[in-house]
């Protein structure tokens, strides 16, 4: 109190021309909280419709819906081929994305921005396209026979409408989204290290295997569970390229569709909060592990 | 011995042009130069992480030019060490011995020898996370070190060290040299650092390195030569 008895009237008008600026001239003011209020505001009823969403499909179902649906043989059939297919479509990816996304990283070389865009194909397609396309490719005529028959003939493997089918399905746009994420890690990871090793006697091999691929352990954790959770919800191509025939190549999205279409909403829900579990659960491993691939 | 042999060396817009040098073997060479005037891509040059456009490099009399950089056994002391962060210290010293299918008799013996003299005993068993910017010379400097090379390149090695620190590794440098008769190449901004370790200096001057006198470097320090540019 006495220090602000003792400010001069010089040094009072100066302070008060830094806060209320010159005479006639306004300076900026106010306050933040609208700002926040309506971000806070726009974000947040998003957050909310999504809540809104899981809490529905909640309400709509009962342990009892759960246990039902779990007793039906063709949904234990759905969730055994999803847990399957799902886990060899990741693996398939990340052993695809690690080499993949290193080349991209690491390596400028012609065509590259070619070979990038056509990664990018089956993130951008429409699922169905992705369905249909498979199925072409399986049954284009090539010499007289097509791919499917040749495999059914040299391997004795059935892939169309078969449960191979619905690995490839899931693989096709799965091993696009671990390419990128094996590509963020490797950017993220310095190549000095790695030109380090090769002084001290590496092959670039080496140099990738003992250096490099240690660092990006949580990049491989992290695009592994994306190419599951993507398996997971991946229904068009699989339904255009597998087909829907229960206690074959049903997995848990179709099993939502084919409930569906028989009248049965409570088996519905119930397969679809078993998916929202999951991919709950797969988020969490990727908030865990993933976070500081980013950072 | 380091030989550039009339070495052109284009990157984006960037030019060396018939770079000759000649560094006699068991020699302590200094090479500075301005900002982005190439002392780095001189060193990747010889170490062979940069392709040449023309000309030719020897190392020991051999011609490196098209030879790997697992092949020229050049050790290698980035100035930004890029230590490998999934290793400990040990694990670091041991990996260049490994490559070379040392014994594990003989690797213990090394890896004890070179912490010795590096005077990191106690951090053999630590990861490289945590180690102070003293310490992590010394990792560095002992991972290069360790497969016993004749010829050492450092990139700025004592850059961001406190003086004490600088002065222990200026002494340790000078040590190493002399005990295990290396050629080295040594690039620094530091007057004072050349003053103190250079047998040679070279400085890079228009597209060109040359043989200065170490008589050139003046009696200024570096604090000094900072305030009367400022």
């Amino acid at each position: 109190m006495g220090e602000a008895m003792s400010v001069s009237p010089m040094a009072s008008r100066d302070a008060r021309s830094a806060s209320q600026g010159e005479p006639g001239r306004r300076e900026p003011s106010g306050s933040d909280l609208p700002f926040f209020a309506a971000t806070a505001g726009i974000g947040g009823s998003y957050v909310l419709f999504i809540l809104a969403l899981i809490a529905a499909d909640l309400c709509f179902t009962s342990p009892g819906h759960f246990a039902d649906a779990l007793r039906k043989p063709e949904i234990r059939y759905a969730v055994r081929l999803t847990l399957i297919s799902c886990s060899i479509s990741a693996i398939l990816s990340i052993w695809v994305a690690t080499p993949l996304g290193y080349l991209l990283s690491r390596f400028r070389f012609r065509g590259r921005w070619l070979v990038d865009t056509i990664i990018d194909i089956p993130i951008v397609l429409p699922p169905l396209v992705i369905g249909l396309s498979l199925l072409i490719l399986f049954h284009l005529p090539i010499g007289g026979s097509n791919l499917e028959e040749s495999l059914q003939t040299w391997l004795g493997l059935r892939v169309t409408y078969a449960e191979p089918a619905v690995v490839l399905a899931q693989f096709a746009v799965a091993c696009a989204f671990s390419v990128q994420t094996m590509r963020v890690t490797f950017d993220q990871i310095d190549a000095r290290a790695e030109q380090v090793a090769l002084t001290l006697g590496c092959p670039r091999g080496q140099a990738f295997l003992r250096v490099t691929l240690p660092q990006a352990w949580r990049g491989i954790i992290v695009a592994t569970t994306i190419a599951w959770a993507r398996s997971l919800g991946e229904f068009g191509p699989i339904l255009v390229f597998a087909g829907a025939t229960r206690m074959r190549t049903e997995v848990l999205s179709t099993t939502v569709f084919l409930e569906l279409s028989v009248g049965q909403l409570e088996s519905a829900v119930a397969v679809s909060l078993l998916m929202v579990i999951a991919a709950i659960g797969v988020l969490g491993v990727v908030r865990l592990v993933g976070f500081k691939v980013t950072r | 011995m380091i030989e550039l042999r009339n070495v052109t060396i284009q990157s984006g817009g960037f030019r060396l042009r018939d770079v000759h040098v000649v560094i006699p073997t068991g020699t302590y060479s200094v090479l500075m130069g301005g900002t982005g005037q190439g002392k780095t891509t001189i060193l990747e040059a010889i170490c062979g992480l940069r392709k040449v456009a023309k000309g030719e490099v020897f190392l020991q009399g051999a011609d490196v030019t098209r030879w790997k950089p697992a092949r020229r056994g050049v050790g290698y002391v980035p100035q930004d060490l890029a230590l490998f962060p999934s290793m400990t210290v040990r694990e670091h010293f041991e990996f260049a011995l490994r490559l070379r299918r040392v014994s594990r008799v003989e690797r213990a013996r090394r890896v004890a020898e070179l912490a010795d003299v590096l005077g990191v005993e106690r951090l053999l068993e630590r990861s490289i996370r945590g180690l102070s910017g003293g310490e992590s010379q010394r990792v560095a400097l002992g991972r290069a070190l360790s497969f016993s090379p004749r010829v050492l390149l450092l990139d700025e090695p004592l850059n961001a060290l406190d003086e004490s620190t600088r002065d222990r590794l200026c002494d340790l440098l000078e040590r190493i040299q002399r005990s295990e008769e290396l050629t080295v190449l040594h690039v620094t901004h530091s007057r004072d650092e050349a003053r103190r370790l250079a047998g040679r200096l070279l400085v890079i001057e228009g597209h060109q390195v040359r043989e200065r006198p170490i008589a050139s470097l003046g009696e200024s320090t570096d604090r000094q030569s900072a305030k009367e540019r400022a």
